[in-house]
């Protein structure tokens, strides 16, 4: 219902930023003046030829008027809200943007989106200058000779009556560092030019590209819901489709375990609360959170968010919402709860979170870790954590967690484990 | 003669222009330039002040630090340390150890000599 009483609202708000009388609008769609106030005032559903006509005059699109389209520009549109806390936005009022300037809050959605990536891109960088031998040695010689050209320059500089043979001595040092260090330096900037030629809109690994595939798809298959198995042929063949269909072979045993329909009313009826869903279908509480976070878009399910990390904290797959998003370069704080979960397998957790200074989302977390697949005497059972995310309804003061180290303003912080480059 | 400092580092350079301010001040200087033969160096003749690079072949500068606390006959020896790391975590690791002084590359002529002096006469 909550989208139908924004599409009157959407409608209304169009018409006054073109200057249309409620009147002329309706005379122009064919309607009586009356009848689109009822629209306008969400008290009559609008759809269909109708609501094609209203968009063809307003000059904007159905999809913005009336669906969860405009959820996939509104979702960024928060992120950055709360990415900027001192802009003090009005945060209520993201969806009256997105209707009434569908074209400037699709292109602050699309650099929320661009920023979001180069802040992945950084964080990838200092990963690798913090971890990479090679940088590391190639600064290290960088620095090492820049102090020697200095020491000796100044030698020069500042000893007018210095010997002839070591001046000589001198120079020749001097002419030696220099051509190491711009060798040095040409070393250094080639590995970061191999960085740099990856390209920022491309992703490093197997995983990741089949993480960005779903994101594309809205983390939604519907083909698990018909009792297919996607085989993602779109895909070329090699680890990246194998990870999808290992994916989604697991998201269809999910399914034939929780079928939609009795799934979606349950999961309403119940508050999305995971331990009553898994009780009431009698299923482990990791089904029920990863079918929690592949549930249809657009079908007024909250906004949930999914992660799954194996025994040594490796983030094995992510669903990022918000400003959630958890480092794959095993970087991250520990203070999480998915990785709480991991220390006390079996345990089901629920705890509210939230992310220190710019973002503002408190998350409520429900995390379990536990054996995974056939478990055999003699055999070392492989441990997954798992953890449902989403923005936080609960009143409960939130704890905090952080970034990750090196980017963690938290200074009071016992998990710390380096200080922070912020 | 005039009093003795050990260079222990391995950038060859680095080591002609320090003993160079070092020697034109009255000291008198001897350098080494591996890490896993440092202490023997030492042991040939305590010096009375030590400037130790971090980062040297075979041993780390923290370990050499290490022994050199450990020992009686060194463990009052004025240590200075010459890192290209500056992060926090490093001053805490070589004051942790017992260093001296800590000093971040690139380091000028006038930070060594002032700091070298200041060491002497503070020990």
């Amino acid at each position: 219902m909550a989208e139908r009483v924004l599409t009157g609202t959407r409608v209304r708000n169009r018409r006054l930023d073109l200057g249309l009388r409620q009147a002329e609008l309706a005379e122009r769609l064919g309607i009586s003046a009356s009848y689109l106030n009822l629209i306008e005032h969400n008290r009559r559903r609008i759809s269909g030829p109708l609501l094609r006509s209203v968009s063809q005059v307003l000059g904007v699109d159905a999809a913005l008027l009336e669906d969860g389209t405009a959820e996939a520009v509104l979702e960024p549109l928060k992120a950055a809200a709360a990415a900027f806390p001192a802009a003090s936005v009005e945060e209520g009022r993201a969806e009256e943007l997105v209707a009434r300037f569908p074209d400037w809050a699709a292109l602050i959605a699309a650099q929320q989106a661009r920023i979001r990536q180069l802040e992945d891109r950084g964080r990838a960088l200092s990963d690798r200058l913090a971890h990479d031998t090679q940088i590391a040695h190639s600064l290290h010689e960088v620095i090492s000779t820049a102090t020697a050209i200095r020491s000796t320059a100044s030698i020069l500089a500042e000893t007018p009556d210095l010997d002839a043979d070591w001046q000589a001595r001198f120079h020749g040092n001097i002419d030696v560092d220099s051509a190491r260090l711009a060798e040095s330096s040409q070393a250094l900037l080639g590995f970061l030019d191999m960085e740099m030629e990856a390209g920022i809109d491309e992703v490093s690994s197997p995983m990741e590209e089949a993480e960005a595939y779903l994101g594309r798809l809205g983390h939604y298959l519907a083909d698990v819901d018909a009792g297919n198995v996607p085989r993602f042929e779109d895909v070329a063949d090699g680890p990246t489709r194998a990870i999808l269909q290992r994916w989604a072979g697991r998201l269809a045993r999910d399914a034939a375990a929780l079928p939609l329909a009795a799934f979606e009313q349950a999961a309403r009826a119940m508050a999305y609360d995971p331990a009553r869903l898994a009780a009431r279908f009698g299923v482990p509480l990791p089904v029920v959170l990863r079918r929690l976070a592949h549930l249809p878009n657009g079908a007024d399910h909250p906004l949930m968010g999914l992660a799954e990390c194996d025994a040594a904290g490796v983030v094995t797959f992510q669903k990022p919402i918000l400003d959630f998003r958890l480092p794959r370069a095993g970087a991250a704080c520990p203070l999480w709860p998915l990785y709480q979960a991991l220390t006390q397998p079996g345990r089901a957790l629920h705890a509210v979170v939230r992310l220190p200074g710019a973002a503002r989302t408190p998350f409520e977390c429900f995390a379990i870790a536990g054996p995974e697949g056939e478990v055999a005497f003699g055999k070392e059972p492989r441990i997954r954590a798992t953890m449902l995310v989403r923005p936080a309804r609960s009143e409960a003061t939130p704890e905090t967690v952080g970034p990750g180290c090196r980017v963690c303003p938290v200074s009071d912080c016992s998990s710390r484990r380096h200080p922070a480059l912020i | 003669m005039g009093q003795r400092v050990l260079l222990i580092e391995d950038e060859p350079n680095i080591i002609e222009a320090i003993s160079y301010i070092l020697s034109k001040d009255g000291w008198t200087v001897h350098t080494h330039s591996d890490g896993e033969t440092a202490m023997d160096k030492v042991m040939q003749g305590v010096p009375d002040l030590i400037i130790l690079d971090v980062m040297l072949p075979g041993r780390s500068g923290y370990d050499i630090l290490r022994d050199l606390r450990a020992r009686s006959d060194t463990a009052e020896v004025p240590v200075m340390m010459l890192t290209a790391r500056g992060q926090a975590k490093d001053r805490e690791m070589a004051t942790s150890l017992g260093a001296t002084e800590f000093m971040t590359k690139p380091f000028s002529n006038a930070e060594v000599l002032a700091s070298v002096r200041a060491l002497a006469t503070a020990s």
